[in-house]
């Protein structure tokens, strides 16, 4: 019986390295130095890379971003200081439905509420769908790390004159933030590899573009574009920015981990 | 009050006058930050409702029943669609449930200390790998491996090519193909949720099995697994509201063709490839409607199974997934 689990435990650890190893395997080889900073070139051309694309998912985690972490840290700080109350556990209750939801419907949520009214796709529209889904996670993390800091520090901060506000703020957020910042990290890791939300409101983008208002290339956007398409050359560099992107996504979870284990300091299994 | 006699000028403080006002703003603005939440999930319901009314209106309760699905006359029916989501997420539990809690129960129960930790880590991060890179892994080595391998195996080898659920050509792209790479993709979910929710149960449970007399499975079996029942069926669902939500690698894996077939190598559609297959050649509007309205009631499925999932899951206590 304890063997069957172990495969079980297998199973599950498995498929992760064969992917890894595939994508080491075939990725490997079309990733240069060109691939970060060529634009793609027309198909059958050697070389090209996806350095549109790659700058594209940062600009757009950065949106993200902006509308995600007041958003999350906000109604995380909400949450922790009002727990109890009917409203709170609605909204918790409600951030993990939200967070549940499927990304294509983001997308064609963005796609009705941001690119119809304006007229055209952009890089904000799709910083909009991938903010939205970063707020849930955010949410969480905030309200969990807020309230794991002693009440004993707020109520010595209240006790030395300090108003409510800069209690929060300044005391306990400022305590709280290495966990903040962790599930942060996150967050992004996970926004970053998002393709579908993209497909309604971005698009995509074959040329160089940092306009918010316009569309752009995004890393998931245009592996997925190469890999469904019928070039060689396609499929190889999708390989590679399939590196590119795991590689950003798992070097952040694992940062965000030791970050979480050094604050715990061993932590718990 | 006495004064003090100190010549030292005391710390300067906030006026209490000052600081009411920021309090009140500040909390005025956590609260309203708060309610951004529920405010994004009314927008989105009512956003995705509203474009795709049209479709609903004109087709009526025939969208979800009807078959056809024929841009050109304009005649939409989202049945295999939605037929090929349930088949698809109902597979893929079938084989990662096991496997999820098979594994968790290894983590919880048998496995030595120092190997928790990787393999733990290990199954969080094939939860952090995008869907795009599972698409295109699947593609290039799934798809040839089940066109060369399994899928002649299954039907002939087993002979259940006999049934109508393994017949049919095997081109690879297909409703299995789909449903085992979602399995792969869900499995560290449930596994996760289990693991947590067993390593939860308390040691007593254990101990007074053992006390009475029971071996080490039966204890696994008879009282901690009961106890964390909730738990885990809790975390099952939540594994199946990803797998109903699921995009990108099943859009490049299921064959994208509007057929209801008993077979499980025949291609097929679900309703979310189906949306992102469909969205950027859809001329009409009466099709863009359709899409929208397969999206709204992909949206409804999977609100009602989120909102079970972590209504589950919050009963055992506070889990964070």
């Amino acid at each position: 019986m304890i063997a069957l689990t172990f495969l079980a435990a297998g199973a599950a650890v498995v498929p992760l390295l064969v992917i890894l190893a595939y994508l080491l395997k075939e990725g490997a080889g079309a990733l240069s130095l060109g691939f970060f900073t060529h634009m793609p070139r027309p198909a059958g051309e050697p070389g090209g890379g996806m350095a549109n694309a790659i700058v594209g998912t940062l600009i757009l985690v950065g949106v993200a971003s902006v509308i995600g972490l007041p958003i999350g840290i906000g109604a995380g700080l909400y949450l922790a200081e009002h727990k109890g109350m009917k409203l709170a556990e609605l909204v918790r209750f409600l951030a993990d439905v939200l967070n549940g939801l499927p990304s294509i419907v983001m997308g064609i949520f963005a796609w009705e509420f941001l690119v119809r009214p304006l007229g055209h796709f952009s890089a904000l529209a799709g910083g909009a769908a991938l903010g939205a889904m970063m707020i849930p996670l955010v949410t969480r993390t905030t309200e969990e790390m807020v309230r794991t800091v002693p009440q004993s520090l707020r109520e010595a901060a209240l006790a030395l004159g300090y108003p409510r506000w800069r209690t929060s703020l300044q005391i306990v957020l400022r305590t709280a933030l290495g966990g903040i910042v962790t599930g942060v990290l996150v967050a992004v890791a996970r926004v970053a590899g998002e393709t579908a939300p993209l497909l309604f409101t971005v698009i995509g983008n074959q040329f160089w573009s940092t306009d918010l208002t316009q569309p752009i290339a995004a890393l998931p956007l245009q592996i997925y574009t190469y890999a469904t398409g019928p070039y060689d050359d396609w499929h190889a560099q999708a390989w590679a920015g399939s590196l590119v992107l795991i590689g950003l996504v798992l070097v952040i979870s694992i940062i965000a981990r030791v970050m979480a284990r050094a604050r715990h300091g061993g932590g718990h299994d | 009050m006495t004064s003090s006699a100190s010549t030292a000028t005391p710390p300067r403080r906030p006026s209490i006058q000052g600081s009411v006002v920021a309090d009140r703003i500040y909390r005025a603005a956590i609260l309203i930050f708060a309610l951004c939440i529920p405010l994004l999930l009314l927008l989105i319901f009512l956003e995705v409702g509203a474009a795709g009314w049209p479709a609903l209106r004109r087709f009526g309760f025939g969208f979800l029943t009807s078959s056809t699905w024929d841009p050109v006359q304009g005649q939409f029916g989202a049945a295999p669609a939605i037929a090929g989501t349930l088949l698809t997420s109902a597979i893929a539990l079938l084989i990662a449930t096991p496997l999820a809690i098979g594994g968790a129960i290894f983590l919880s129960e048998f496995s030595p200390k120092w190997l928790r930790q990787p393999i733990a880590f290990f199954i969080d991060l094939l939860a952090a790998v995008p869907s795009v890179v599972f698409g295109l892994w699947g593609i290039f080595v799934l798809l040839p491996l089940l066109r060369t391998s399994v899928m002649p195996f299954l039907r002939d080898t087993l002979h259940l090519g006999a049934t109508p659920f393994f017949s049919g050509p095997a081109y690879g792209p297909s409703v299995l193909a789909a449903s085992l790479i979602l399995a792969i993709m869900i499995l560290p979910f449930i596994a996760a949720v289990s693991r947590e929710v067993l390593l939860a149960v308390p040691r007593t449970q254990r101990e007074a099995a053992l006390a009475l007399g029971a071996t080490r499975w039966e204890t696994i079996t008879g009282a901690v697994v009961p106890y964390a029942k909730t738990g885990i069926l809790g975390g099952i669902i939540l594994g199946l509201g990803r797998a109903l939500g699921e995009t990108m690698a099943v859009t490049m894996l299921i064959g994208n063709r509007h057929e209801l077939s008993a077979s499980l190598f025949a291609p097929g559609y679900t309703m979310a490839s189906l949306i992102a297959n469909e969205f950027s050649e859809a001329t009409t509007d009466i099709h863009l409607s359709a899409l929208m309205a397969v999206g709204f009631v992909l949206l409804v499925i999977t609100l009602i199974v989120n909102a079970a999932a972590r209504s589950l899951v919050r009963r055992v206590g506070g889990l964070s997934r």
